[in-house]
């Protein structure tokens, strides 16, 4: 923006704006961190005090370390999320194309059909899935859920990722053609990198509900060597009884790893919309 | 070598029909430009050439040989698109390479290819640039190279200097000709402007609603348009169209009088008329004229002259300048 057009005034309020709107979003977190590192009394007595020495305590991260195989946790959530994002995004992406690039008879119908998902949710069909898990044998595996969230994540990825390939140049496929790349070389080395900030976008839009996720790890994958963080951590919440030092602390932790794999992500996106395409 | 043949080329998308038989034979070593309005189907037609579109019917031969079922790769065509079209993530020189590298051409003798051909555009200091460095004449450039590179037989440029600034487009335009010229390949140019289609072309194309309306030389189309459409396109500004009735000719229905085949007088001449507009572009000087005698007709003079709006003027036709049309918009005779 030229400096002749942003007014000081205005310049303000967007930043008031602004970082009112980051305080609301990271007060929940702010608040989890805090209180994971204090003591239980603590924690109830003055819930917005910062820990200081008195009421320092790691209670919380030694019981959730001790309980249960929570590194084994994190790495179920772990290779959930990554195997079933990559999966969307390949099928997504692959799909997109067909439906972008392709005209055959059906393909606005096909369209619709595919984006379909994304107003009915997949927990209708729990029981179904899970029927179908039992008679192939997948229950309590961490493909079941893979293979659910590759579901869940389609209907979006396709309908997002379709629309930003309408948008790369028909000219640069075409050369593409002439030079003699195969349709799949075509879609890998030129489409692909061209929607990578869609791809970044959709990779965070499906990590975050994945990651998340309580209903299909319990339903699906209870067991103790396939249970995901977030199950995980279900085993402080009593009906009577809550351990909230170590529930706040497995929050704490499982904060990170998605943090990690957004930063990753969000640097894609800047990337992407940075690197010179046609014209 | 490099000769084309379309017969009866039709092309449909869904009900619409796009082409509606084109009959085309380009010569070995020719420059053939095909013009006209937007939606003509000159682009579709080039598209059907690269292999980009199959037709729906006819056949496009290639060197004598049928290639309505081969690969655009395999026609040993190359295409110059409008919007460049180069690799972004590729160099410059990547981006000239990867058609022969694709084809598993040797890599000494890529890059052989590709130090010529940018030598030939003058491309050497960009060679490690990737497209986004480049500014838009070195990236149309960069695509005309990557065209050489692959020595194809038929070149096939798609609006390549639309997307260029004026002074650029004049430039390009001229390496365009120079290249056909120590290239002698055959090339197939779409444009909508008629400066690079007569300026470039051995042998232009018009086309209209997917038809062909004349084919021929630069100065025959000007000289000797077969149609009404054809005089309209071809030269700028347009052919001034009057009724034939009202010059007392029975058999034409329309008469046709370039404006610079039109002189002006102050004081005598056939018909007379006030000037509505007049610019002055130094080089020439546009007059609009409302006459009586044939309504408002457009007149072009060489040269700088002072007429202003409301002057009375009389306008006379050059002997030699008329072209009539009959009823079916054909061409009855030129140059009366």
């Amino acid at each position: 923006m030229s400096k002749a057009r942003a007014s000081l005034g205005r310049t303000a309020g967007v930043h008031i704006a602004l970082i009112a709107y980051t305080l609301v979003a990271l007060f929940p977190v702010f608040l989890t961190i805090v209180n994971s590192f204090k003591s239980r009394n603590a924690i109830f007595r003055e819930p917005l005090a910062l820990p200081t020495p008195e009421t320092f305590s790691l209670i919380g991260y030694q019981t959730v370390l001790k309980q249960g195989d929570f590194i084994g946790y994190f790495q179920n959530s772990t290779i959930v999320t990554v195997v079933s994002i990559a999966l969307v995004l390949l099928f997504g992406a692959m799909a997109a194309f067909a439906l972008s690039e392709y005209r055959f008879r059906g393909n606005a119908l096909m369209g619709l059909y595919l984006a379909l998902g994304i107003m009915i949710p997949i927990r209708l069909g729990t029981v179904a899935i899970l029927q179908g898990m039992v008679a192939t044998g997948l229950v309590n595996t961490l493909t079941a859920l893979i293979l659910v969230y590759t579901a869940q994540g389609l209907p979006l990825a396709v309908f997002i990722l379709s629309e930003f390939m309408r948008t790369v140049s028909d000219d640069l496929k075409n050369a593409g053609r002439i030079d003699g790349l195969s349709e799949y070389a075509i879609f890998f080395r030129l489409v692909l990198p061209l929607v990578r900030p869609a791809m970044a976008t959709v990779a965070v839009f499906t990590m975050i509900p994945i990651w998340n996720d309580l209903w299909f790890p319990l339903i699906l994958a209870p067991a103790e060597t396939t249970k995901t963080v977030t199950l995980g951590s279900q085993i402080f919440i009593g009906q009577f009884v809550t351990n909230w030092n170590a529930v706040l602390s497995a929050l704490s932790l499982a904060i990170f790893p998605v943090l990690i794999l957004y930063v990753i992500f969000s640097r894609q996106l800047i990337r992407g919309i940075t690197a010179g395409a046609v014209k | 070598m490099g000769s084309l043949q379309l017969k009866s080329i039709r092309k449909a998308f869904g009900g619409h029909e796009v082409l509606k038989g084109i009959d085309l034979e380009v010569k070995d070593g020719e420059f053939v430009i095909f013009v006209g309005p937007s939606g003509c189907g000159k682009s579709t037609l080039l598209r059907t050439i690269a292999g980009l579109e199959d037709v729906t019917s006819g056949s496009v031969q290639i060197d004598g040989a049928e290639v309505g079922h081969v690969a655009p790769a395999k026609r040993g065509i190359a295409m110059v698109f409008q919007s460049y079209a180069l690799y972004p993530h590729l160099t410059v020189k990547d981006n000239m390479g990867l058609g022969l590298k694709q084809a598993g051409a040797p890599k000494k003798e890529i890059d052989e290819k590709v130090a010529k051909a940018a030598g030939m555009l003058s491309l050497e200091p960009y060679l490690a640039r990737r497209p986004a460095e480049l500014s838009g004449g070195q990236r149309q450039r960069v695509a005309i190279g990557r065209a050489i590179v692959r020595e194809p037989k038929l070149f096939l440029f798609d609006e390549p200097l639309s997307n260029l600034d004026a002074a650029l487009r004049v430039n390009t335009r001229l390496e365009i000709a120079r290249l056909h010229r120590s290239l002698k390949a055959t090339m197939i140019y779409v444009t909508h402007d008629q400066v690079e289609a007569m300026t470039l072309a051995d042998k232009i194309v018009v086309l209209n609603a997917g038809r062909v309306e004349q084919v021929g030389s630069p100065m025959e189309l000007y000289n000797r348009p077969a149609n009404v459409f054809v005089a309209g396109f071809i030269g700028s500004p347009q052919m001034n169209f009057i009724e034939g009735e009202r010059l007392g000719d029975t058999q034409a229905k329309t008469i046709g009088i370039r404006p610079e085949h039109i002189g002006l007088s102050r004081e005598s001449g056939d018909w007379k008329g006030k000037v509505i507009h007049v610019e002055h572009l130094g080089a020439d000087t546009i007059v609009y004229l409302d006459t009586e005698e044939v309504g408002t007709i457009t007149v072009r003079l060489f040269g700088e002259h002072r007429y202003a709006e409301d002057d009375i003027v009389h306008a006379t036709p050059i002997i030699g300048g008329m072209h009539r049309f009959d009823a079916d918009d054909r061409v009855i005779n030129s140059g009366q």
